[in-house]
């Protein structure tokens, strides 16, 4: 289970990114946040964000049309 | 004009600056791969890559590489994040900034009309120009009727264009089964009472009744008799087939392109295509008169809109300046257009298929799936 739940569904582009950045700044090192968007665009923008920050993807899956990430704070 | 507000920019404005060459520069927000892949190309424009989420604390990295003293422009993939940027610019008290309205996906669609050139009997011929994916449609018009050749999707442009001219769409043709773009020459015949010509053997698989387009059997729009007449031109696909119109022009599908010639592996068959490719562009093209026009169906680059933003040129020039057509041996044109292709465009199998009737994606997964420039060239990177 993850230490935030950040839900963005419904939400378009920058928000599904600007909200998981909200979350995850909250977060102490080593705690994961889970991301739930519907904005297909947001995916892969947010693979991008995670991968020149210190943080580190996890788990990346969809389903029914929600796309769910797990990110561990680095 | 100088503002303090930001302001939308739509897809034509910027058609607009690009062709007559105005100085602008683009802010992409995109995240880097999508903008590798494809981006807004042309006239004056320089453009810089930042993506959005690298600009949520701030846009000070992105102030340090925008100049004041010219329009700029944020661009992104539908708007919203283009907005948010260009929101938090003008905070930090820039002017003459733009977001482009729709993003890249309105870019993706919008269609420029411009005249070739006249027909006999006070006929007309149009190409339309979608300039941010390459993709090119043409019209023909002649008292009151049209012919539209090598539709794409926007149809409701088409119709309405006929509509202002006064005529009514009566063929829609297809050169070639198309693997970058939807076609809407189905949709446009269907909604018009139009006959919806496509080469046999590119449609051995298609689920819809069409007109077999064939060499020999020619066409004609209006009572001024503008001619139609198919040349079989297999190599980029096994059924594509040329068009003479008017004796004047050569539309040469993807065939034949101003700066390049077309790939023969997108229906993944490129080894058995490339003796076909290689007789169409060395023998049959060469067979017809130097003085056609050449359409074709795509350009690679701005570069080759000439200053009226027309893609077309003299099918002898070609033979002096375009390198498809300067390959010496069949062994090196073997090379050549089957070793070290650019990448395949995107949702190519997906937009075969749709085009066959075996897919039926909506309206938004259709725009997602050509999302992207069409890479059926050679020589496209």
């Amino acid at each position: 289970m993850a230490d935030i739940i950040v839900d963005a569904k419904g939400l378009a582009c920058p928000m599904p990114i600007v909200k998981a950045k909200k979350g995850i700044d909250a977060l102490q090192s080593g705690q994961t946040m889970e991301l739930h968007t519907t904005d297909k665009g947001s995916m892969s923008d947010f693979k991008a964000w995670v991968n020149q920050s210190k943080h580190e993807l996890i788990a990346a899956r969809e389903e029914n049309g929600i796309f769910t990430f797990l990110v561990k704070k680095g | 004009m100088t503002s303090r507000t930001m302001q939308p920019m739509t897809a034509q404005q910027l058609t607009k600056k690009i062709l007559a060459s105005e100085e602008l520069f683009i802010l992409d927000v995109r995240n880097e791969e999508d903008y590798g892949n494809w981006k807004i190309e042309g006239g004056k424009t320089e453009i810089v890559n930042i993506p959005y989420f690298d600009l949520l604390e701030g846009v000070d990295e992105a102030l340090d590489r925008i100049p004041n003293d010219k329009d700029v422009l944020v661009v992104c993939a539908k708007e919203g994040s283009s907005i948010f940027v260009a929101e938090q610019l003008v905070e930090a008290g820039r002017s003459r900034i733009h977001y482009l309205q729709g993003g890249m996906r309105a870019w993706s669609e919008h269609l420029e009309p411009v005249k070739i050139g006249d027909l006999r009997g006070g006929g007309e011929l149009y190409q339309f120009v979608r300039i941010g994916k390459g993709c090119l449609s043409y019209m023909v018009l002649s008292s009151g009727e049209a012919a539209m050749i090598d539709t794409l999707r926007m149809t409701d442009v088409f119709e309405q264009f006929a509509r202002e001219k006064g005529a009514k769409i009566v063929h829609t043709l297809d050169t070639h089964l198309h693997a970058d773009h939807i076609s809407g020459g189905r949709t446009l015949a269907v909604q018009n009472g139009a006959t919806y010509w496509l080469p046999a053997k590119d449609a051995e698989e298609v689920t819809f009744d069409y007109a077999p387009l064939e060499e020999g059997q020619e066409m004609r729009v209006g009572n001024s008799c503008i001619r139609i007449q198919p040349v079989y031109s297999p190599g980029h696909t096994i059924g594509s087939t040329s068009l003479i119109v008017d004796d004047q022009y050569l539309l040469s599908g993807d065939i034949l392109f101003v700066a390049s010639i077309g790939r023969p592996d997108l229906a993944g068959k490129a080894e058995d295509w490339v003796t076909d490719l290689r007789t169409t562009l060395y023998e049959t093209y060469r067979s017809l008169s130097e003085n056609l026009i050449v359409l074709p169906a795509h350009f690679g680059q701005t570069g080759e809109l000439d200053e009226d933003g027309r893609v077309a040129a003299r099918l002898g020039d070609l033979y002096a300046s375009n390198p498809g057509l300067r390959i010496g041996s069949e062994t090196e044109f073997r090379a050549e257009v089957t070793g070290n292709l650019p990448p395949q465009p995107n949702a190519y199998q997906e937009i075969r298929h749709t085009n066959m009737g075996l897919l039926m994606p909506d309206c938004e997964e259709q725009r997602e799936m050509e999302l992207g420039p069409n890479r059926c060239a050679v020589h496209d990177k």
